[in-house]
């Protein structure tokens, strides 16, 4: 096959890009390895944190509503996602369209309903 | 303006896509009014008989339509069947279930229906976008079933592994469909088939690596290894209905849109039939040795699962109208005889405290004869000996290999069936020969898990005798799609 | 009615279903009528078919039915099909009709067994099996029904498993079987390889185009089927089971092993008799090992002092008649003594049963005599019995061994030295019968007392049944009168469209036309007829008048009667060549070959299973991480090779 050929060289040219790639920046390490000064404490090896020093670990919990709030507002993104282009283009599109956006919104708003019926939109 | 009369739009081809919607709209309408759990159980069960029936009547319908984004063929319509069946058996099977641990939550059915309706979506178009779109209105239901039992840790575990794993195998799906479309301007299926040599000899490396990529998103759905480690833990943690539902119901529509993808609208990309022989070898292999070791019926039915999925990817290495029936031959069974198995399984683990070892099995064939008695039949079904259907829908597969020439698959896949009888087998034994100090506690059955222990039992049985209908079914199923 | 046809073998599944489900639930009267009822609707269709049957043309006497296509698989299409014809329609008639019989006739029999449901059941499937193996339309769906009867065999034989020798006789009979199923398996094979079909219809119509006539091929298939016949239906060599299948309860030694399922062998060869009339070396051979089986299990039966065992002989040689009428192509006359037969031997084993019963299971003759007077009813009909088997002119016995004995002297395919084994054979028969008639129903009382004060004539299920047959024996005959008696034989006709192309039929209606041969059929009835009333003569001094001359006779010649007594010896030169050696042989494979090869390679393959299987474990982490890593890695691999290529 011709073009599996022809992309192979092009893939040829990727692949040399990412030895010189990795090699450069070994090459880098090396060359600071070779001329910097080896002296560790413990201050140094802290994790730099705009000057604080760290409390606790970095792997904590967040309250789980976030993540509620989030997917609320996901059902508005996509909304807003698909009025868009169907608003740019409605004039071609007619009263098919319409009827089907009015659908696709409803059912939206009723996701929306089962949300607040079930008491995700409530911050206790 | 756009012609709307020439595009087909004909909502009578998605009539049982809308039933399972609107039922499932009904049903979370209704329970965030009012707290009633027992009856939306009744509702899903009304909606899918009656997608079951329109499913039905849509048989022998070639017709495409939406702009030719939905493809209502035999082979589609002959998963809307399977499909909406499978639910049927699922949410029978689970009632008690859920009930006894306090998860009967009216959102299950919802769930079950929605992803229903994604799978059929799935199985019933060419379009690559709306598969994608069918995949995930299939996934997420699923992600949420896997953690249902919301205050168990393991099903919490599993929701979240099953999400992770699914959300990184469809970024490379869509990321190959992008690549698919890149090459050749297209996601219609029929309209690459037209031009594949064109587009593969101008954008070979394109076109192949859209492919790989879309193998390996759809190849985590039914389970293929390498993409496989999800299995165990998700099935181990989620209920054990939705288990049931994962091993069957996504597996088949992972097949569906495989079967279409690969052995139509790829079909003319040699290097498939290779990558396929290797990655059923291995799947199938990898799941029984697997699965010899499991001390857990759960676990060990999640390993065997993967093996199926070995199995029934022959087809899609040997290709042509006799491997594809065969295909879907098997996938009826296989749902028919593994569903059996989770229903005893459940029923098992309806009593509090039981979680499927095979040291809860010993007791069970002394105080429960019918009961141990059709397991021992799902389990022979699972390892392929006659009379079972188990055993015709093994040897339609390996006769479709052989005679395409694809022997040692053939004689692969045989082996591997034999390694799965041993632990298959014990199963029977820990239930029949084996002895416990700890009395047995009695099962409570209800009439929808007899109802599905009779279906599923009299299928594995009568179909094993009495093949000349599905085999029929199998064999309409792909006229219109080779 | 004729769209009924497949209610024939239903009726019996359900009631095998009904009692084999509900097995030790069911009240003892529940299962009798399941039992005898499901037969009797079974025999009531059959009648009902035969009678619509009849209504028919002759030419145009075929029903067939199919019910559903069993094995689609490429060229080989296999239908559970059903095919009413003369052939199976009189043999749908006496199975259903002596079944009917036997099961009522059971319900007194086994009336003191507490596994009367389990009887029953195997019972109801074997009427079920065998009504399959009669009806069915092709090969393979007759060997399903010629496996089930072989099965129900096995499982009747060994009724009282915990007898080791009931146990031993189920599993010889069942080994014996297979041998013989195995040749019937390869003729099938072949016949599908050269024909393409398995179907009767089909392989009948292709068989002369096929084949040529008297080639190898053709031999060899009628060969290979002719081993399967010799072991179900216990011919030389594989006749050994049956005598030791004596050991089942008695009904079934009369439904089974003499009624109906040893005949299986005589009726699938009538029912391919295409195939034999294309190999002519086939039949000879049938008819040679007919024959001599004939003869020679007469003379065993001479010696033998258990009362079933002697019925068990003549069964066999009885049976060798039938092949004997084959192997001459004179299909309708064996059809014809099989049926004659299964009456009049199902009556004996009854009377016996019916004896036994009375003499509180004891089945040594020896130790019987002069129960004449105390049982009645069973003595007449026994003597009834025993005037047909001898062949009495009037009893039905007569027609049908007559026109055997015709048949293997005038047929084209018949020889004098035919007629010479069977005449002898007859007069061996009579001989042996009224042995076991004057040993057991006259002379001297020679059980001991307390028996001697039990014996009781058996109860009306048992009586009415023997009364029944006895008329049947005597009647059933009469519709296959030979030529020269001035009537139609009507049986001959009726089985005609069913044979094929009457080669001998044009002998037997120039003699019907008044040839020369007339006399010489007459001549040889007569010499027959002689030799029986001279035979009988003999064993009514020997064992009645005069018991010390057969004593005497014992002594002079001990060296012929010590062989026959044990039956030649071939159980212990079986036992010798093929069953010793084997023993030895599988001695080896079981210690050498199995345990130490095929057991250290399966463990050691376990073995490197389960290494494999713990340390692909180790990768099953349930960490995410290592998961996606799996992953990728797999996805980097697929997309490679993809690329690459």
């Amino acid at each position: 096959m011709e073009g599996t050929a022809n992309s192979m060289s092009e893939y040829l040219s990727v692949l040399i890009f990412i030895f010189v790639g990795i090699g450069s920046v070994l090459f880098t390490f090396f060359l600071s390895r070779l001329i910097r000064p080896h002296n560790p404490y413990k201050e140094k090896s802290i994790p730099y944190e705009c000057a604080e020093l760290p409390i606790g670990d970095s792997w904590f919990k967040f309250n789980n509503r976030f993540y509620i709030f989030a997917l609320m507002f996901v059902i508005f993104d996509v909304e807003v996602v698909f009025l868009f282009p169907w608003a740019v283009a409605f004039g071609e599109l007619g009263l098919f369209a319409l009827v089907e956006m009015i659908i696709f919104i409803l059912i939206l708003f009723f996701g929306l309903f089962y949300a607040w019926r079930k008491g995700a939109l409530k911050w206790v | 303006m756009i012609d709307y009369t020439s595009a087909g739009i004909d909502f009578g081809l998605i009539a049982p896509e809308i039933a399972l919607l609107v039922t499932a709209f009904v049903i979370l309408l209704i329970s965030s009014i009012r707290r009633l759990n027992a009856f939306p159980i009744y509702i899903a069960f009304i909606g899918l008989v009656v997608t079951l029936a329109l499913s039905i009547q849509q048989w022998s319908n070639q017709e495409s339509g939406f702009f030719g984004m939905i493809s209502c063929d035999n082979f589609g319509i002959a998963f809307k069947i399977l499909f909406s069946a499978t639910s049927l058996l699922v949410l029978l099977l689970g009632y008690r279930y859920m009930i006894a641990r306090g998860i009967d939550r009216p959102e299950y059915s919802a769930l079950l229906l929605i992803s229903t309706m994604g799978m059929m979506v799935m199985a019933n178009t060419t379009d690559l976008v709306v598969m994608f779109l069918g995949l995930e209105i299939m996934s997420v239901p699923l992600y949420v079933m896997a953690g249902f039992a919301r205050r168990s840790l393991r099903s919490n575990e599993a929701a979240i592994k099953y999400f992770m794993m699914g959300a990184f195998a469809s970024a490379f799906l869509l990321m190959g469909i992008a690549f698919v479309y890149g090459a050749s301007g297209t996601t219609e299926l029929r309209r690459i088939v037209a031009d594949i040599s064109f587009i593969s000899s101008r954008h070979g490396a394109y076109i192949y690596a859209g492919a790989a990529l879309i193998l390996v998103g759809f190849g985590f759905k039914v389970a293929a290894v390498p993409f496989h480690s999800w299995v165990p833990d998700v099935y181990e943690g989620a209920p054990t209905p939705v288990t049931a539902f994962f091993s069957v119901a996504p597996k088949a529509a992972g097949f569906a849109v495989m079967l279409r993808i690969f052995l139509f609208g790829f079909a003319d990309l040699e290097i498939l039939s290779d990558v396929f022989w290797v990655l059923s070898v291995l799947t199938m292999s990898v799941g029984n040795i697997l699965a010899l070791r499991q001390g857990n019926v759960k676990r060990l039915l999640a390993y065997s699962s993967i093996a199926h999925a070995g199995y029934i990817m022959v087809a899609l290495a040997v290709g042509g109208e006799e491997a594809v029936s065969a295909a879907i031959f098997y996938l009826v069974a296989y749902t028919i005889f593994n569903l059996g198995g989770f229903a005893v399984v459940t029923l098992l683990e309806t009593r509090s405290g039981c979680r499927s070892n095979f040291s809860e099995l010993p007791g069970l064939a002394a105080t429960h004869p019918y009961l141990s008695a059709i397991l021992a039949l799902f389990m022979l079904a699972l390892g392929g000996f006659p009379p079972t259907v188990g055993f015709l829908g093994k040897f339609y597969l390996f006769a479709a290999a052989i005679k395409s020439g694809y022997i040692w698959l053939a004689v692969i896949g045989v082996m591997n069936s034999f390694l799965s009888v041993y632990y298959y087998l014990r199963v029977v034994k820990a239930s029949y020969f084996e002895t416990s100090d700890e009395p047995f506690t009695p099962v409570s059955y209800t009439p929808a898990i007899v109802a599905v222990l009779i279906i599923t039992a009299v299928g594995t049985l009568g179909l094993g005798f009495f093949p000349q209908q599905l085999l029929e079914f199998s064999r309409s199923a792909i006229f219109a799609f080779l | 009615m004729s769209d009924y046809l497949y209610l024939i073998p239903l009726f019996p599944l359900i009631g095998f279903l009904l009692n084999g489900l509900l097995l030790g639930r069911l009240p003892r009267v529940v299962v009798n009528i399941i039992a005898c009822l499901s037969v009797a609707a079974a025999f009531i269709i059959s009648v009902l078919v035969f009678f619509e049957l009849k209504a028919l043309p002759p030419d145009v006497r075929v029903i067939e039915q199919t019910l559903f296509t069993w094995i689609p698989s490429g060229i080989l299409q296999v239908n559970f099909g059903l095919l009413l014809d003369p052939l199976s329609a009189i043999m749908i008639l006496v199975v259903t009709g002596v079944g009917l019989i036997i099961h009522i006739y059971s319900i007194g029999y086994i009336a003191h067994d507490p596994c009367f449901g389990r009887f029953f059941t195997y019972m109801n499937l074997f009427m079920f099996s065998m009504l399959t193996l009669v009806l069915a339309d092709n090969f393979l769906f007759m060997f399903v029904g010629w496996e089930g009867v072989g099965l129900c065999s096995y499982l009747l034989i060994g009724f009282w498993y915990h007898k080791k020798s009931a146990s031993d006789a189920g599993k010889k009979a069942f080994i014996v079987n297979r041998i013989g199923d195995f040749g019937f398996l390869i003729g099938m094979f072949i016949i599908f390889w050269e024909v393409g079909s398995l179907e009767f219809r089909v392989v009948m119509e292709q068989a002369p185009v096929v084949f040529i006539a008297g080639g190898s091929l053709i031999t060899t298939i009628c060969l290979l089927l002719f081993v399967g016949a010799t072991g179900k239906s216990a011919q030389i060599p594989l006749y050994v089971w049956l005598p030791d299948a004596m050991e089942g309860p008695t009904p079934v030694s009369a439904l089974i092993h003499a009624a109906t399922m040893v005949t299986a062998g005589v009726y699938m060869i009538a029912r391919t008799n295409v195939l034999y009339m294309l190999a002519p070396d086939a039949l000879m051979v049938v008819a040679i090992v007919g024959a001599v089986t004939a003869f020679f299990a007469a003379t065993i039966a001479l010696t033998q002092n258990d009362i079933k065992r002697v019925l068990a002989y003549s069964t066999v040689s009885q049976l060798g008649y039938m092949f004997l009428a084959c192997g001459v192509a004179s299909f309708s006359a064996g059809i014809f003594h099989l049926m004659t037969h299964s009456f009049f031997k199902a009556l004996l084993f009854l009377g016996a049963g019916s004896v036994i019963h009375a003499m509180s299971d004891e089945q040594d003759m020896r130790r019987m005599g002069g129960l004449g007077k105390h049982i009645k009813i069973t003595y007449i009909t026994m003597l009834v019995a025993a005037l047909t088997i001898s062949g009495i002119p009037g009893f039905s016995g007569f027609f049908s061994k007559d026109e055997i004995l015709w048949k293997s002297f005038s047929s084209q395919h018949g020889h004098p030295i035919f007629w010479v084994v069977g005449f002898v054979t007859a007069g061996l028969t009579a001989f042996y019968m009224f042995r076991l008639i004057y040993m057991t129903f006259h002379g001297k009382e020679r059980m001991d007392e307390e028996t001697r004060q039990h014996i009781h004539e058996s109860s009306k299920s048992m009586t009415i049944p023997l009364m029944v047959l006895a008329v049947l024996s005597v009647v059933g005959g009469w519709i296959g009168m030979p030529h020269i008696f001035g009537v139609s034989n009507f049986f001959e006709h009726w089985l005609e469209p069913v044979m094929a192309g009457g080669s001998y039929e044009p002998v037997s209606h120039a003699l019907a036309a008044g040839g020369g041969d007339v006399g010489m059929e007459w001549g040889l009835m007569a010499a027959s007829v002689a030799l029986v009333l001279v035979s009988i003569y003999f064993a009514r001094t020997f064992y009645k008048t005069k018991p010390q001359l057969a004593t005497a006779w014992r002594k002079k010649m001990s060296g012929l009667h010590q062989v026959l007594l044990n039956k030649y010896y071939v159980d212990e030169f079986y036992g010798a060549v093929i069953v010793r050696p084997l023993i030895v042989f599988s001695l080896f494979l079981w210690k050498v070959v199995d345990v130490i090869l095929i057991d250290g390679f399966v463990n050691g393959s376990a073995l490197v299973y389960e290494g494999v299987s713990e340390s692909l474990r180790r990768v099953q982490t349930g960490r995410l991480r290592s998961y996606a890593t799996l992953f990728v890695f797999g996805v980097v691999i697929l997309v490679a090779y993809f690329v690459m290529d």
